[in-house]
């Protein structure tokens, strides 16, 4: 009955993330909660297709899973502490709001378990697989396929943060209100790496590549239900912003858009307008931060009709913000690049001669492309070809390098003339 | 759970004076009481300078002394305390707590529960 399975496979990836936190409250250990949940769906792939889908399927996988670790529990006689936990998870089936299986309402622990998988004492790397293992829903070699290592490594490096999880007692709980403000800036990051790594596509396939893009935007959804906070708020609307513009980055040959030549009526209308209003919702608690400068950024791009609508005094103002409060090359790029827009090619390129004296952007193909570019505007055509060479020596993306090849063949027939 | 908090810093190279080692003492003592105090302090020492240090090896059943630690760091192992916390974060604040975490850095270790196992 393949259909009868999909629904369950469906279901039970819509659920797991929840029932996981759930599980997780009382047993205080991913391995053992994940194989728990595992055996769950065995007994819900036997039972469903028989019995028909269960009124409350949440509940009746976290009620499963709970009597499936107290199996494993029993059986495993080296485990310390357990006799702790299986009075623990005893006492849980015996309280009132877990009374039957179809019981209404599983307490949303999901923001915990985040809070647990983007602990600072976990490597960033461990962070972001455990994130989409555990909350996305992600199998071990979908993480593996994504972060393009071998399905061995990911699931060593994913063993190794459960247990240090569980060893070193990293806890299982909403940060008090000190460590809350470093705490989330670590999970806002870790979403929005995995945000970046699928629109960036850097590298790999490009299914894969949309799901990182879609699980970012669900955990953004789940962050904000349970921490209304500006900057998750802002993340959010970041990510739906520039989602918005997917199917015009790319085009039918697979070729790279910029911005200014992507086809405007491909961008995503309704994206934008749930972005724009999740923006405004997060500038109206008036607490900014770089995900909401960031996404004011994407919005005024998003609100022009055409490239030449685009409010670029604007967008230089807020680059200017954003390096004042967050100073990375990247922004600083972005900066001259819309000073550039704003107040002319040369005072864009004076910028970008400046900051490449204090010497950090040398190796970093974008100052060279968007140097390439400025002088190609600029009609510096022989210094335009050289910095599109230097760019392509430095970049690793196959589909940005043929973009840069495409801008190098054009510079060489404008030399021709 | 347990946690020990193992102080690492840079030995100095000259002998400190005596107002500089007295701040250091004062440091300590405070963080120590305030240990005791919320019942967390479960022992702590500090040890003398690495030069001091003795490797011990038992191989092919004779005993090999070489003089020096195990491993060659910039950072030494100066001193330690084992503490009582509820869980990593707790053990952390502790760490920062100590005046070893603004001179050199702190390792904080789970130590190992073997009580209930069987």
């Amino acid at each position: 009955m393949p259909q009868a399975h999909q629904i369950v496979e469906r279901v039970f990836r819509e659920e797991s993330g929840r029932v996981l936190a759930a599980l997780m409250s009382h047993l205080r250990d991913l391995e053992l909660a994940q194989d728990a949940l595992q055996d769950a769906l065995i007994a819900a792939l036997e039972h469903w297709p028989q019995d028909g889908l269960p009124h409350n399927p949440g509940a009746w996988l976290t009620t499963t899973a709970k009597r499936k670790a107290i199996d494993r529990l029993r059986r495993d006689i080296n485990f310390a502490k357990k006799t702790e936990i299986i009075g623990a998870l005893a006492d849980w089936e015996a309280s009132p709001e877990d009374v039957a299986m179809d019981s209404e309402t599983i307490p949303d622990e999901r923001l915990k378990l985040m809070f647990t998988c983007c602990h600072p004492a976990l490597s960033q790397d461990a962070q972001v697989a455990l994130t989409l293992n555990t909350l996305g829903g992600l199998s071990t070699p979908e993480v593996a396929r994504a972060f393009l290592v071998s399905e061995v490594t990911m699931a060593q490096r994913l063993v190794r943060a459960k247990r240090k999880i569980r060893d070193a007692g990293i806890p299982y709980q909403i940060p008090p209100a000190d460590l809350l403000p470093e705490r989330r800036d670590a999970l806002l990051a870790v979403i929005y790496l995995i945000f970046n790594e699928g629109y960036g596509a850097t590298q790999g396939e490009s299914l894969i590549r949309q799901e990182l893009c879609a699980e970012a935007m669900r955990l953004g959804r789940v962050l904000v239900d349970l921490l209304p906070d500006p900057e998750a708020f802002g993340l959010l609307a970041l990510m739906l912003l520039h989602n918005s513009r997917r199917d015009a980055r790319v085009d039918a040959d697979g070729e790279l858009v910029l911005l200014e030549d992507q086809n405007r009526s491909l961008w995503d209308q309704a994206e934008i307008a749930e972005g724009l209003a999740i923006l405004d919702r997060a500038l109206h608690m008036h607490q900014p931060g770089q995900y909401q400068l960031q996404a004011a950024i994407t919005a005024l791009h998003a609100r022009a009709t055409r490239a030449e609508d685009t409010d670029w005094p604007q967008i230089a103002a807020l680059y200017g913000e954003l390096a004042r409060t967050s100073p990375t090359p990247v922004i600083a790029l972005n900066w001259a690049v819309a000073i550039a827009m704003s107040e002319g090619y040369a005072r864009g390129l004076q910028i970008l001669d400046t900051l490449d004296e204090e010497g950090k952007l040398d190796g970093y193909y974008l100052f060279h492309a968007a140097r390439a570019d400025l002088l190609r505007r600029t009609g510096w055509l022989d210094e335009s070809h050289a910095a599109y060479l230097r760019a392509l020596e430095l970049c690793q993306n196959t589909v940005e390098q043929s973009f840069l090849r495409r801008r190098l063949q054009e510079v060489e027939s404008q030399m021709m003339v | 759970m347990q946690y020990i908090l193992l102080i690492y810093g840079t030995e100095p190279t000259s002998q400190p004076s005596p107002e500089e080692i007295a701040a250091e003492m004062d440091a300590y003592n405070a963080y120590t009481a305030e240990l005791q105090k919320s019942g967390a302090m479960v022992a702590g020492e500090a040890l003398h300078p690495v030069n001091t240090a003795t490797t011990v090896r038992v191989q092919n059943g004779k005993t090999v002394t070489t003089d020096g630690p195990f491993a060659e760091t910039k950072e030494q192992l100066g001193g330690y305390y084992v503490v009582n916390a509820k869980n990593l974060d707790e053990a952390i604040a502790w760490a920062a707590k100590c005046p070893g975490a603004k001179r050199g850095s702190m390792e904080v270790r789970p130590i190992m529960d073997f009580s209930q196992a069987q």
